[in-house]
């Protein structure tokens, strides 16, 4: 058995949590510059914005965007590690606490949705998915999730008759719906299958997975090439004002479902696809 | 498609905003905005509308203002703010109508208005402009100052005054009915 420290978790929370809200995995960075040699007019210039913003936030040390989201933390747990250090979540959110403050990032958390929606003022507490895994290391990803892309994101329960027309329908309808409220260029992250939470933690799984890498499953591949396709001939463009990218990829991660169910989500991530990792 | 402009044709505009300015802006401009705008976001336009309806004094005179979407993250040491995008406009869709009647002349935000909003934008002669959502490290260097107003209990939701230098944005609602979204 291997021990894990609090302070082991709260210093490796709170450092992906500054790290990620400043700078954009490489290969969303290359993507975004691929995406400039393509656009023109206004979309050039907007695109233009996005590369220069990316190098100011490095330099001045400000996040890349102002909401530096809701933080989800996805935490593969090595069965063979354990914690004795008291309150496990209490160590997440002591990060995420501390990077709030130290990192100057904003506090977008109300503690009840409906009634007094108060600001905890710390961005806590924040939602973690846990997976029990082999060995004895602790990996965590951490990606703040805006509210822009997150709340054009939509899941819906099909028909299995429905199939893949209805499957491609839902996402296009999804993406078409959002226009250029969730800040494209985005990434369209799809879960389909499982049930009604299932599909949608794989959706935003799939956001995690690096920019155009496509699913191992050929048919699944050819989907999320034909998607990102009719996704970008819908010409909603860079903030919506029109242009030949719209999507940067499609990603879809998929599992068993009941005989009676065709459940798809749709999770969209901004331009801003934040996240880092590290294993403890 | 939208009305493509070449890049590096960008007009400069100063706050507050005159009937004179509006009527020469359309749909596609790239402007430079300067001068001071006021921020608000949802539970500020919540307040604002309370107030109004209460007939009490609001925190600013609002003719010929800019109201900018915007919730910043905190200023770090040496800088007037922090991050400082547009957030997502029509979530403030309910409000912009009575405010524009009520003196508002521009907004500040990202992504579509509805449809009451441009019909009330073409009455009320004022303008939608649309900032690059997610850019709020180099929006941050056109803020020169930022002072709170109104409303410092809701945090990065209150109401404050900034100071704008050469603020990038385009025109995407005119008042003619020109819109950015539907070229």
């Amino acid at each position: 058995m291997r021990k894990i420290k609090k302070e082991d978790i709260v210093n490796t929370v709170k450092k992906l949590y500054m790290d990620a809200v400043i700078s954009l995995p490489e290969d969303v960075s290359k993507c975004l510059l691929e995406t400039y040699e393509k656009e023109e007019g206004l979309a050039k210039e907007i695109l233009n914005q996005l590369i220069e913003n990316q190098k100011i936030a490095l330099q001045d040390r400000v996040p890349l965007c102002q909401d530096t989201g809701i933080a989800v933390l996805f935490v593969e747990w090595g069965l063979e590690a354990i914690y004795e250090d008291g309150d496990l979540m209490e160590a997440f959110n002591e990060g995420i606490r501390l990077a709030v403050k130290e990192g100057y990032l904003r506090a977008s958390v109300v503690d009840d949705p409906v009634f007094e929606r108060k600001n905890t003022k710390d961005n806590t507490p924040c939602i973690i998915h846990f997976e029990p895994v082999m060995g004895d290391r602790v990996k965590i990803t951490l990606a703040p999730k805006g509210a822009g892309s997150e709340n054009m994101s939509a899941l819906r329960m099909l028909k299995p008759a429905q199939g893949l027309k209805g499957v491609k329908d839902f996402i296009i309808e999804t993406v078409k719906n959002a226009g250029g409220n969730p800040c494209p260029p985005i990434i369209v992250g799809v879960g389909i299958g499982g049930n009604f939470e299932k599909c949608a933690i794989l959706a935003k799984k799939a956001l995690l997975r690096k920019v155009g890498e496509s699913n191992r499953n050929p048919a699944y591949a050819q989907l999320e090439k034909k998607l990102l396709e009719e996704i970008n001939a819908l010409n909603i463009g860079p903030m919506g004002i029109g242009g030949k990218i719209t999507a940067l990829a499609v990603h879809i991660e998929y599992a068993p479902c009941h005989i009676a169910s065709l459940p798809v989500a749709v999770n969209i991530q901004c331009h801003s696809a934040r996240h880092k990792e590290a294993e403890i | 498609m939208s009305r493509l402009k070449t890049e590096g044709i960008k007009i400069k505009i100063e706050t507050p905003l005159t009937d004179e300015v509006i009527e020469q802006l359309k749909a596609g401009d790239l402007v430079l905005i300067n001068g001071y705008v006021y921020t608000a976001r949802d539970a500020a336009h919540k307040r604002l509308v309370e107030l109004i309806n209460n007939n009490t004094p609001l925190p600013f005179d609002l003719k010929g203002q800019i109201i900018y979407y915007v919730g910043p993250t905190p200023a770090p040491p040496g800088k007037a703010i922090g991050s400082a995008g547009p957030t997502t406009s029509s979530r403030m869709d309910s409000y912009t109508p009575l405010l524009l009647s009520l003196g508002i002349k521009g907004m500040i935000g990202k992504g579509q208005r509805s449809e009451e909003v441009v019909k009330a934008i073409k009455k009320y002669k004022a303008v939608y402009f649309l900032a690059t959502g997610g850019a709020g490290a180099l929006l941050s260097r056109h803020i020169v100052s930022a002072e709170e107003i109104a409303f410092p209990e809701l945090g990065t939701e209150s109401i404050k005054k900034l100071l704008l230098k050469d603020f990038p944005a385009i025109v995407a609602i005119d008042c003619h009915g020109g819109n950015i979204f539907r070229e």
